[in-house]
């Protein structure tokens, strides 16, 4: 979301390049479009935007991505 | 609004709790087929009646399938519809606004018809129908208790074992000849489409967020566009929320109220109740004035407010909402730590207020809510006290 944004630098998502096998779920699933592929890996374009949804660690296929808020 | 909780939907595969009520079902068995009395002609429902069930209004027929009867639901909603989603977004009977889950139809669906699933929330599954006026398409309804698919994603009822379980409960492999169900974008927090397919041998195809891009969706060989896999957070849609954010603090407030007019009567004669009504009102003025200011004013111009604080928000709305309110009752409050008192009583609420509606967003993370809280509660405690601490003092 452009116009409404949040706190930054806060955000506990983690992906890690070599485990990414480029199916672009990620993408698919993220309602803040965080991430974004570039060749054949995935690619995190703005991490503020990130909520801690979950949706992205739940449908990647490879594990290459994490986010671990606390209690919240 | 009994006729809408618990709905039995005629459908026998529903365990949910059903409303027994034999009052108004004309029961017609099938091996008594005594013609109608009157001039009045059976319905295309009829055959499907069944002792203590009542069909619910938005069933507009029943279809046959490999897999036993499925009801037929209406795209428009109706009145009843209209008058029970406006209670339902008033904070009234929200938490029992469910229909029954399992398999429904839209339209004249067969068996290469996509799949839809949603949750059991009756706002939810109105959102989905009503966008559906020109489309054949079956409507698999999860059990979610009766929460919309993200807050349920997040809670785990709109799950992969929910999703599996109902595919299987309704014979899907028999209603459709494809193997791909339809889950809404938001639905994947608590969704992972690769165990779905694991499980039950349905792949799952990520539709869009919002269901008025559904016909679109399915329209583009089933893909969405940028647009439609981002959430937004227009001025209409906080506005539609302030409603429930008000009356969810209504309980606390009114315990609120009742200790400032205690705290009120404090003063050189120990307890005044003169003192405790109108030194009271003032505060209960100030009250009012933080709730408004935190639990709708904030919400709703949200990104106009500077700040990406939540509760810095709260304060910065909140401080000229009770300086407004404290110049037109000025009259009516004695001295400065009196003024000082409303004021910073005032801003508080609304800070707090404000602070709460970070569970309501669409954008907030959990982390970020946690360092917010960790950084404000402190301050909002200390100036509450010290509130209370002028309020007292400022009666002597």
């Amino acid at each position: 979301m452009e116009t409404l944004r949040y706190l930054d630098d806060v955000s506990t998502l983690a992906l890690d390049q070599e485990k990414c096998l480029g199916c672009g779920l990620c993408t698919e699933v993220c309602p803040q479009a965080v991430f974004e592929m570039r060749g054949n890996k995935a690619h995190i374009v703005d991490f503020n935007a990130c909520m801690e949804c979950g949706a992205c660690v739940n449908n990647c296929p490879s594990g290459a991505i994490s986010v671990s808020p606390g209690v919240g | 609004m009994s006729k809408i909780e618990g709905c039995g939907c005629n459908e026998a595969a529903s365990q949910n709790k059903i409303k027994m009520s034999t009052s108004g079902v004309s029961i017609m068995s099938s091996m008594d087929k005594m013609p109608p009395c009157g001039t009045e002609t059976a319905g295309p429902t009829s055959a499907y009646e069944k002792p203590g069930y009542r069909l619910c209004s938005y069933v507009d027929r029943f279809i046959d399938t490999d897999a036993g009867p499925v009801p037929i639901i209406k795209p428009k909603l109706q009145t009843e519809d209209l008058f029970a989603t406006f209670f339902v977004r008033c904070g009234i009977g929200r938490h029992s606004y469910t229909i029954a889950p399992g398999l429904y139809g839209i339209g004249n669906p067969d068996k290469n018809s996509e799949v839809l699933v949603t949750a059991n929330f009756k706002l939810s599954f109105d959102h989905l129908r009503k966008e559906l006026s020109n489309i054949n398409a079956w409507i698999l309804v999860l059990d979610t208790k009766g929460i919309n698919v993200w807050c349920a994603a997040g809670k785990g009822t709109f799950s992969t074992n929910e999703l599996v379980k109902r595919i299987k409960t309704s014979s899907l492999e028999k209603i459709v000849d494809h193997k791909r169900v339809i889950v809404p974008q938001l639905g994947a927090t608590g969704v992972s489409a690769r165990d779905v397919k694991k499980q039950s041998g349905f792949r799952v195809v990520y539709g869009p967020v919002r269901a008025k891009d559904i016909p679109a969706f399915l329209k583009n060989n089933n893909t969405a566009d940028k647009t439609m896999r981002q959430v937004t957070f227009s001025l209409y849609e906080r506005f539609i929320l302030t409603p429930v954010e008000i009356q969810m603090v209504l309980k606390p407030a009114l315990i609120f109220a009742l200790a400032l007019f205690i705290i009120s009567g404090f003063g050189p004669g120990i307890f005044s109740f003169s003192g405790a009504l109108e030194r009271g009102l003032s505060a209960f003025f100030a009250l009012l004035t933080g709730i408004i200011s935190g639990a709708f004013v904030t919400p709703v111009l949200l990104p106009y407010i500077p700040s990406r604080h939540f509760a810095l928000k709260g304060i910065i709305s909140g401080s000229v909402f009770a300086l407004l309110f404290l110049l037109l009752s000025a009259s009516t409050i004695q001295g400065i730590s009196g003024f000082i008192a409303l004021f910073l009583f005032s801003v508080t609420i609304s800070s707090y207020l404000a602070m709460n509606f970070t569970g309501t967003t669409p954008f907030t993370s959990p982390s970020g809510v946690e360092k917010e809280m960790k950084r404000f509660i402190p301050v909002q405690l200390a100036s509450l006290v010290i509130s209370f601490g002028l309020w007292i003092y400022s009666a002597f």
